[in-house]
């Protein structure tokens, strides 16, 4: 079984037993008790219990390293989807590039894929994006490939194991969006054989012992 | 031909006290729920309910269009209720009718009492209920699924809703009417709770009931209820499930 009792799933609505931890992220409180208020496997971690849910679209954080698209470009800032309920705005003073007075199409153009951080969340959810960081950068050539949200950080693996497992043994250039899209760049069958990886972590993300698992594929496919 | 509103002389219960379809007076018709179904949504259900078939897709949390119907404080759910033109024994004209408005309208209020809509200012979650097939309680078996498909999306709700019908068939109060005990009994009772509170969130009634029967129906309907959250239950692990025994077979090869 793979199935532990620390990776237990829970619906909404199931009664929590906290057992002196502290209410963390998926819990909710009632009359007293603690009840989820997601599906998901509960976790905890720094004396707080969490609920990870299982499904779900990506809640933008700050400082979350992201991959968005340009969609709509207004006169100092441009619009991108990020895959979360809102849009995200980038404004031009939030890039490396300074040059005010030229038109925004010609630095990106709509469709352009770009690697970002959060940089702030304003109390109506309006979600501000930079380009000023170390390793951000618009994004070219390469293949997309989109993965639920809920399940980059079973991709990412403790310490970045995982994702670095896949990178040393396929030699594909991996960027790892938090909001589920990953940028992907080599030879053409390399870049499938990492696409069945994802979808196979994907699937079985609830599941503990995962990269040893993948590392097992990885062998054999070679 | 049976006059409008007089008492028809179709017998829908028999001598033995069992329905038209064999059933007792406080007994389900065989309930199947399937989670995920579709792709390209964000979350899915599928419900067989007798002969009811009903499909429903989750979109969101995604920015409220058009714009004005945002709320700056919280979610709005837009449901739709929908019949297909071929769930019917006789055509239905597509689209939404006076009908299907209002049903779309009262499944929205009912799973705005469960959502956190206020974790999610400005957006919509739309909630699309296709009925492919129906045969009498389709709005409850909507709801039923479409609650489902709202946790399969990964939507945060104190619970799930979950709903049931009663009705009242040859001067008994008897559960979950079929399409004749729905066209020839003299009332009938979609509900819908919370099962952890016991909240109703949705009551509606068609016909007459009596204040000593209408408290029976709900009484019914409120155990169905359990019943039918447990199913949903089952249906959202058994998701999960899957997947393990197929990676069971994958190691024993």
């Amino acid at each position: 079984m793979y199935l532990d009792i620390e990776r237990k799933i829970v619906l909404p609505g199931e009664e929590i037993s906290l057992e002196g931890m502290k209410q963390g992220n998926g819990i909710y409180h009632d009359n007293g008790k603690y009840y989820s208020y997601t599906m998901g496997v509960i976790q905890t971690y720094n004396s707080y219990a969490n609920i990870i849910p299982l499904a779900g679209k990506y809640y933008p954080v700050r400082n979350d390293r992201v991959i968005g698209k340009v969609i709509d470009i207004a006169p100092s800032f441009w619009i991108m989807d990020i895959r979360g309920p809102y849009p995200g705005f980038l404004h031009i003073n939030d890039t490396p590039w300074k040059n005010l007075d030229q038109d925004l199409n010609k630095i990106l153009q709509v469709g352009d894929t770009v690697f970002l951080k959060v940089n702030e969340i304003t109390e109506s959810r309006q979600t501000w994006l930079s380009l000023k960081d170390a390793g951000l950068r618009k994004l070219e050539g390469g293949h997309i490939i989109m993965v639920q949200p809920t399940k980059v950080s079973r991709i990412i693996g403790k310490g970045g194991s995982m994702v670095n497992t896949i990178k040393e043994a396929t030699g594909v250039k991996v960027q790892l969006g938090q909001n589920g899209v990953v940028w992907l760049d080599g030879p053409a069958e390399k870049v499938m054989e990492v696409r069945k990886i994802l979808r196979f972590i994907e699937k079985e993300a609830h599941t503990s012992g995962l990269t040893d698992r993948v590392k097992k594929i990885l062998e054999e496919s070679r | 031909m049976i006059e409008l509103g007089a008492q028809s002389d179709i017998k829908l219960i028999n001598e033995e006290g069992l329905r038209n379809d064999g059933r007792k007076f406080n007994e389900l018709r065989p309930i199947r729920i399937e989670v995920g179904v579709l792709n390209r949504a964000d979350g899915s259900a599928y419900i067989e309910w007798g002969g009811n078939k009903v499909l429903v897709a989750v979109y969101g949390p995604r920015e409220a269009f058009p714009k004005h119907t945002q709320n700056p404080s919280r979610a709005i759910i837009n449901a739709r209720y929908n019949m297909a033109a071929f769930s019917v024994d006789e055509r239905k004209r597509p689209g939404p009718d006076r009908r299907a408005i209002e049903i779309s309208k009262v499944i929205s209020e009912a799973l705005e009492v469960a959502v956190f809509t206020e974790q999610f200012p400005r957006t919509s979650i739309d909630v699309y209920i296709e009925v492919l097939q129906a045969d009498a309680g389709t709005r409850i078996a909507g709801l039923t699924a479409a609650s489902v498909a709202l946790v399969d999306a990964g939507i945060p709700m104190k619970d799930m809703v979950v709903g049931c019908a009663a009705g009242k068939i040859d001067g008994k109060v008897v559960l979950d009417l079929n399409k004749e005990e729905d066209n020839f009994g003299q009332a009938d009772l979609p509900m819908a709770i919370i099962p952890r509170t016991d909240e109703i969130v949705l009551l509606q009634m068609d016909g007459n009931f009596s204040r000593e029967e209408l408290e029976q129906a709900v009484e019914l309907s409120k155990k169905a209820a359990t019943y039918i959250s447990n199913l949903q239950r089952e249906a959202l692990m058994a998701k999960y499930k899957s997947q393990e025994s197929e990676k069971e077979g994958e190691r024993s090869e």
